[in-house]
């Protein structure tokens, strides 16, 4: 049966419509706009000149890093304990660990403030304890809580995946030949998750870079390159700032994500 | 022996992990019922809060399902067929295409917010209706509905299918709703529910498109936050939490499914 193109055409029509209208042609004029400003296209050398576009760029960039390996760390050592062994409760156990997966940045934000806020849970224990009252909800340390957050259930969710394609019988090889259990984890485990543990760190970072929610509702002083953004096009009407602005995080996030598909062919959605 | 205490250790490390997630959605919905969260579960449960949310925001109850139906139906609609399509042919194009289309997935929705204010905000009469933030849910959803569709089709033999089917005279359209839809089904039954899910939670893009009379639930959520007592934003919380988490255990039960077949 020879490919019936018209019809294949006319398929594939609404789709096409529908993105060229409201995405191929608003982002190609959102990057002319971003040169309209009244620096015209060195709008976009700003976030290397304006000192707080550059503070919020580093800003945002050293959290997503550190939130991407905490993250890869707590999750792979879950994920694989969860791949690796079979016992009462484990199906729960992933259920509890995944659900976090759809939360809006916004609702990670309040769960943060009830944790580590004024009247937090975080806060009570700690008193309790050493009499201190621990609030750290509105400061870094509450980006970074949200950000571990809503990135754990995204990253044992690709390590589970990369590790139900582990040879065992390699371990048991290895085993027998008399490699201890952190060779084994060192020279087997880690090689083999390799490309699932690069495609969840670059899905984690890209999350973090462009997280809005979560930011919003902690309002903390620390401007999140997404915070800028909104700053720059709300209260200062740069629209041509905040257009340069977003095609740039834009560009980091596209270029994060495609270097994790290149690598490893597979995906989980970021959200948040 | 060795072994037992690696994987009592793993296990505790897991359980602190889940607890982490955990402990604050209970908190969360505790809060949400109780008289006075300061004083604690003591003070009292109350459906208080939870009466109080329903008058002050079940508008954006309602809105938020009538734009996450409608980007279910506009998803279907456009997705599954364009899905086909690209399952279809392997060329250099289609893959372009299909990169163009997950576009979404990877730039932040602020990003995509603006470039649609700044294009549409001039047409009021679109600015100001909900419209305005159902297609701005529609380019972010879609990329999951093709994707799901698409992944189950290319592991199915729908080409052969197809083909026989043909030689025995079915028509196009008789084919691809008696052969193509139902060898999908798995793919658009877990896209759907992805759409709906995302939909009801999108707040990134949501909340730069809304107007005082398009407030989504997020939307409304976040206005809680930042203006209502605790209780208050709470129980607003627990209801938001009540509608999607019978589609994450559904997405889940689904995904078992697939996965053992």
């Amino acid at each position: 049966m020879s490919p019936h193109y018209p019809r294949l055409f006319l398929l594939i029509l609404p789709a096409a419509i529908v993105f060229t209208a409201f995405f191929i042609i608003p982002m190609t004029r959102l990057i002319f706009i971003g040169g309209t400003g009244e620096n015209g296209w060195t709008a976009y050398h700003a976030i290397f000149t304006n000192s707080r576009y550059l503070y919020s760029m580093i800003a945002t960039l050293i959290l997503s890093f550190s939130v991407t390996i905490i993250s890869v760390i707590i999750s792979t050592i879950v994920g694989l304990f969860l791949v690796r062994n079979q016992f009462y409760g484990r199906d729960i156990l992933i259920s509890m660990l995944t659900f976090p997966l759809a939360f809006p940045g916004v609702v990670i934000g309040f769960l943060v403030i009830l944790s580590a806020g004024r009247q937090g849970l975080i806060g009570y224990i700690s008193k309790a304890l050493t009499g201190d009252k621990w609030v750290f909800a509105y400061s870094i340390a509450g980006l970074f809580m949200g950000y571990v957050y809503f990135s754990i259930p995204r990253v044992i969710l690709t390590v589970m995946a990369a590790g139900e394609k582990l040879e065992p019988s390699l371990e048991e090889a290895a085993k027998s030949l008399g490699a201890s259990p952190w060779q084994v984890v060192k020279d087997i485990i880690i090689p083999a998750l390799k490309p699932g543990l690069i495609a969840s760190s670059a899905i984690c970072f890209a999350t973090s870079m462009g997280a809005f929610g979560t930011a919003f509702t902690l309002a903390t002083n620390i401007d999140v390159l997404p915070m800028t953004i909104y700053t720059e096009f709300t209260l200062n009407a740069n629209i041509a700032g905040a257009a340069s602005l977003s095609i740039v995080l834009g560009l980091v996030t596209w270029l994060a994500l495609y270097i994790a598909r290149s690598l490893s062919g597979t995906s989980v959605a970021p959200a948040g | 022996m060795r072994n037992k205490w690696l994987f009592r250790a793993q296990l505790i490390f897991t359980l602190l992990v889940c607890s982490f997630l955990i402990v604050p959605v209970i908190l969360s919905a505790l809060a949400g019922i109780t008289q006075n969260f300061f004083l604690g579960i003591k003070s009292g449960i109350t459906l208080h809060w939870l009466g109080e949310v329903w008058q002050l925001y079940s508008g954006t109850i309602y809105l938020s399902l009538l734009i996450a139906i409608w980007c279910l139906i506009a998803t279907l609609a456009i997705g599954v067929p364009a899905a086909y399509v690209l399952a279809k042919q392997n060329g250099k194009l289609a893959r372009f295409i299909e990169e163009i289309i997950v576009l979404p997935i990877a730039i932040p929705g602020l990003a995509i917010a603006l470039a649609l204010i700044i294009n549409y905000g001039g047409f009021r009469d679109f600015r100001t209706s909900w419209g305005f933030i159902l297609v701005g849910h529609i380019l972010y959803t879609l990329p999951f509905m093709l994707r799901s569709v698409l992944a189950v089709l290319s592991s199915t033999n729908f080409h052969e299918l197809e083909e026989s089917a043909a030689s025995l005279g079915a028509s196009f359209w008789q084919r691809f709703f008696t052969i193509i839809l139902p060898n999908a089904k798995s793919g658009i039954l877990a896209g759907a529910l992805m759409v709906v899910t995302l939909s009801i939670g999108e707040f990134n893009l949501t909340w730069m498109l809304h107007t005082p009379e398009t407030k989504t639930l997020p939307v409304g959520l976040a206005d809680s936050y930042a203006s209502m007592r605790l209780e208050v934003a709470s129980a607003y919380t627990l209801i938001f939490f009540v509608m999607i988490i019978p589609l994450l255990i559904a997405m889940q039960k689904l995904s078992q499914k697939t996965n053992k077949v």
